[in-house]
C-alpha cells in the first residue's frame, strides 16, 4: 500500500488550476505523467535530490485513473485530499448547490465504522 | 505584565464568507440568522480591546504536508499570507495579509520549548482558513498583529487529546508571564461533529448531534475532566471521521481552565455541521 503516494498526488495535482483541468478530461495520461516524472520528487529539494522508489501499486492506479472515488476512500486514502479535488472538478457538472457533494456521500453509503485506516 | 484579556473558540465554517456577502437569489435562507450571531459574537472580541491576538488552528495540507509534518508549530514571522488558490476556488475566500507579533511568537516559542513542548516554529507561514475565518468573523479589519499556533488534528498519528489540553494551559501561563503591558486575546477554532469525503457528510445537520450537545455542555462549563475521560483518539471517528478537530476546542479549554464556565456561548445548526461559539473573560470583566 502506498497511501502516502496517493495522497501526494492529490495533493499536488489540487493545488495547480492546469493539473486540476488536466486531471478531470484526461485521467488516464496525467495518472501515467505524473507518475512518471513527479511522483519522485521530494517537494522541498530539487530535482536532483528526488527520491527513487516510490510507485503506484495497480489498485491505487486504476483508482485514480477512473476518478474511482469511492475506491480511494476503501484504499485509505486521505478523505479531505480527495473530496477537495474532485469539487474542484465535478461541482460543476451539478445543477443544484452541493449536488455533487450528496451524490458523493451517497456512493459510499455502503462503508460503515470503522472506516479505512488513513494513517500513513 | 500581558493580560489575557480574551479566550474565544469557535468552530470555523469555510462557508461564512460567500454566505454573508452573496445578495439577491444567491443569498442562502440562513444567512441572515447566522449574520446576526457573528456580529453579536464579533462584539464579545472587540469589547475585550485586544492588542494581539494568539490564533489557534489547524493548516488543512495546505502548507504543511506528509514529507515533513510537525504536531505543533508557533508562526514567528513579522508578515504572513493568507489563503489558498483551492480556498479562494471552493470557498471564494479572499487573501489577506496579516501582521506577526515576532515578539510574543519568540516568547511563545522559547517558554513553550523550556515548558516540554518541542514546538516547531516556520519563518514563512502562509496561513489557511482555519486561521482566517476567525478574522473575517470576528476582526475583519484584520488590524491586529498575530501569533498563529497550528496543531495536526489531521495527518494521524496525531498527539493525544490530553496534550492539547496541556499545551492550552501552559498557552495561557507563557502568555501571563510575557512583560510586555499588552492585552492579548487567545482564540483557537476547530470542529464539532463533522464528516468530510465519507459516508455521512453534507447532511440535515451535523452527523451527530448528540455528540455535539455533549461537547457543546463540556466547552461552556469549562468540564475538562469530563470531557477528557470520554474523548479519545479512539473515539472521535464515531462522530464524524473529521471531528478530530475537537481537539483544538478541548486545546481553548486548556487556555480557559478547568471548570471555567464561558461568559458566552451560541450555536447555530446548520445543514452539514453545528456552528458553536464561546467566549470567556478570564479577568472576570473586560474593564
Amino acid at each position: 500500500m502506498s497511501k502516502y503516494l496517493l495522497n501526494k498526488f492529490l495533493f499536488t495535482v489540487d493545488r495547480d488550476p492546469d493539473l486540476v483541468e488536466r486531471y478531470r478530461t484526461d485521467p488516464v495520461g496525467t495518472v501515467q505523467w505524473w507518475e512518471a516524472g513527479e511522483a519522485n520528487r521530494i517537494l522541498n529539494c530539487i530535482s536532483q535530490e528526488q527520491s527513487t522508489w516510490l510507485r503506484f501499486e495497480e489498485a491505487e492506479r486504476a483508482a485514480l485513473a477512473a476518478h474511482d472515488y469511492p475506491k480511494l476512500f476503501e484504499l485509505g486514502a486521505h478523505p479531505f485530499l480527495t473530496l477537495t479535488l474532485f469539487i474542484a472538478m465535478f461541482e460543476r457538472d451539478y445543477p443544484e448547490p452541493l449536488g455533487f457533494q450528496k451524490d458523493y456521500a451517497a456512493r459510499l453509503a455502503h462503508f460503515a465504522q470503522p472506516y479505512p485506516d488513513i494513517a500513513t | 505584565m500581558a493580560t489575557v484579556c480574551a479566550v474565544i473558540a469557535s468552530t470555523h465554517h469555510p462557508f461564512y464568507y460567500r454566505a454573508s456577502t452573496a445578495t439577491g437569489g444567491a443569498r442562502p435562507p440562513f444567512a441572515d440568522e447566522w449574520v446576526a450571531k457573528i456580529e453579536k459574537f464579533r462584539e464579545t472580541l472587540t469589547r475585550a480591546r485586544p492588542d494581539v491576538l494568539v490564533m489557534v488552528g489547524s493548516d488543512h495540507f495546505h502548507q504543511l504536508w506528509l514529507d515533513n509534518m510537525p504536531q505543533f508549530l508557533v508562526g514567528k514571522a513579522p508578515v504572513y499570507d493568507a489563503n489558498f488558490y483551492n480556498e479562494e476556488r471552493e470557498f471564494g475566500l479572499p487573501r489577506l495579509l496579516l501582521n506577526g507579533h515576532e515578539d510574543l511568537s519568540a516568547h511563545v516559542l522559547r517558554n513553550g520549548l523550556d515548558a516540554g513542548f518541542d514546538l516547531a516554529f516556520s519563518n514563512e507561514l502562509r496561513i489557511d482558513h482555519s486561521i482566517t475565518c476567525p478574522i473575517i468573523t470576528l476582526r475583519p479589519e484584520a488590524d491586529l498583529p498575530i501569533v498563529p499556533i497550528y496543531t495536526n488534528i489531521f495527518a494521524p498519528p496525531l498527539p493525544q487529546p490530553k496534550r492539547f489540553v496541556e499545551l492550552g494551559q501552559a498557552i495561557r501561563h507563557i502568555i501571563a508571564a510575557w512583560p510586555e503591558d499588552l492585552r492579548v486575546a487567545v482564540i483557537g477554532t476547530g470542529h464539532l461533529s463533522l464528516e468530510l469525503g465519507g459516508p455521512r457528510q453534507f447532511g440535515e445537520h451535523g452527523p451527530d448531534p448528540h455528540f455535539d450537545r455533549r461537547a457543546v455542555d463540556w466547552i461552556a462549563t469549562g468540564a475538562l475532566e469530563s470531557c477528557l475521560s470520554e474523548v479519545t483518539l479512539d473515539s472521535l471517528h464515531a462522530p464524524g471521521n473529521a471531528t478530530h478537530g475537537f481537539m483544538d476546542f478541548m486545546l481553548m479549554m486548556g487556555v480557559a481552565g478547568e471548570n471555567a464556565k464561558a461568559d458566552y456561548v451560541d450555536t447555530l445548526d446548520l445543514f452539514h455541521t453545528m456552528e458553536a461559539y464561546f467566549t470567556w473573560y478570564p479577568t472576570g470583566g473586560v474593564a
